[in-house]
């Protein structure tokens, strides 16, 4: 009857280790992990903030951000989050064929994001932002930089997520391993709603 | 018979539970976050005056908390995950309200 409860309650996934909770320990460890790059972030934003009216040299950040541009990126990566969770649920479902499809959209959306993120950043190097140029390209680039590397991260855990899933070699619970790809997945989301709009729509 | 009908509805309870919400409501979610997105970006056409920061504010903590209640399903999990990332996030934001309120302070002084 406990062991019943234990089983039924939230967060639990079939397959997954006893633990002294009764909660899946790799679930534990990734919201672990996301909580502490809540610190990192929570650093490079901070430090933008400061930074961000200390243009010594070169274009100011209203001048030379380009608000429709970024409001698209920011769409494209906002829907990336949706096909994520759809993948997340065919993974529940045990439908193979809908996860590695929704998988395969997710990374190619992020993947368009970090395409026009490179983009925006040769623009913006062009008109006379360079990393050394002033503090808020430093700040700015740090914290956009981090964010990107951590998209270009997730885009590669999904691409190898549907080759594994097509070869059949996911490890355990298959469910929840796609689970946890798509929270880390949703955090880099919730980061750009952050970046978005502090960085962007607020200006300094 | 009565026990299989009541092992079912339990193992569909159970199983609405785990997944949260169904396609149509995720997608639902993702159409009303999509409409505050194009709220945030209209106020850098349509002045706002003193509602601007408020506004952006506000419709950047909604679209947190939606995103992370209901894509991540914290909403639907177990409360250990919350108090989890909760900490992780509050401490961030309290630690570094710190730190720019101490930069503030020095630069006053300055």
């Amino acid at each position: 009857m406990a062991e019943s409860a234990i089983a039924h309650d939230h967060g639990v996934s079939h397959g997954a280790h006893a633990s002294s909770t009764g909660l899946s320990n790799n679930k534990m460890g990734m919201w672990m992990f996301l909580g502490s790059e809540c610190l990192l972030f929570g650093g490079l934003i901070s430090t933008y903030m400061l930074y961000r009216g200390r243009v010594s040299s070169g274009p100011q950040p209203n001048n030379i951000f380009d608000i429709p541009f970024t409001s698209v990126s920011s769409f494209i990566l906002l829907m990336s989050s949706l096909t994520m969770v759809l993948a997340v649920s065919s993974a529940q479902r045990k439908d193979d064929r809908n996860t590695n499809l929704w998988l395969t959209i997710t990374a190619l959306l992020g993947a368009t994001f970090v395409g026009g993120q490179v983009y925006e950043f040769t623009a913006f190097y062009r008109e006379g932002l360079g990393f050394t140029t002033s503090l808020f390209g430093s700040s700015f680039y740090a914290l956009t930089g981090f964010h990107g590397v951590h998209v270009s991260v997730g885009i590669i855990m999904l691409m190898a997520l549907v080759g594994m899933n097509r070869n059949n070699r996911i490890p355990g619970d298959k469910a929840e391993v796609v689970e946890l790809i798509g929270l880390y997945w949703h955090f880099v989301d919730i980061i750009w709603i952050i970046i978005f709009t502090l960085v962007y729509l607020i200006p300094s | 018979m009565s026990t299989a009908t009541t092992h079912e509805e339990a193992t569909e309870n159970h199983e609405v539970e785990h997944h949260g919400l169904s396609d149509k409501q995720y997608i639902v979610i993702a159409l009303i976050l999509a409409a505050l997105t194009a709220i945030e970006v209209s106020t850098y056409y349509v002045d706002f005056g003193p509602f601007f920061m408020p506004t952006l504010l506000i419709l950047m903590v909604i679209k947190f908390v939606t995103v992370v209640s209901y894509f991540m399903h914290l909403k639907f999990d177990n409360k250990i995950f919350s108090y989890l990332f909760y900490a992780g996030l509050l401490l961030a934001i309290a630690v570094y309200c710190g730190f720019l309120a101490t930069f503030k302070f020095f630069l006053k002084q300055g």
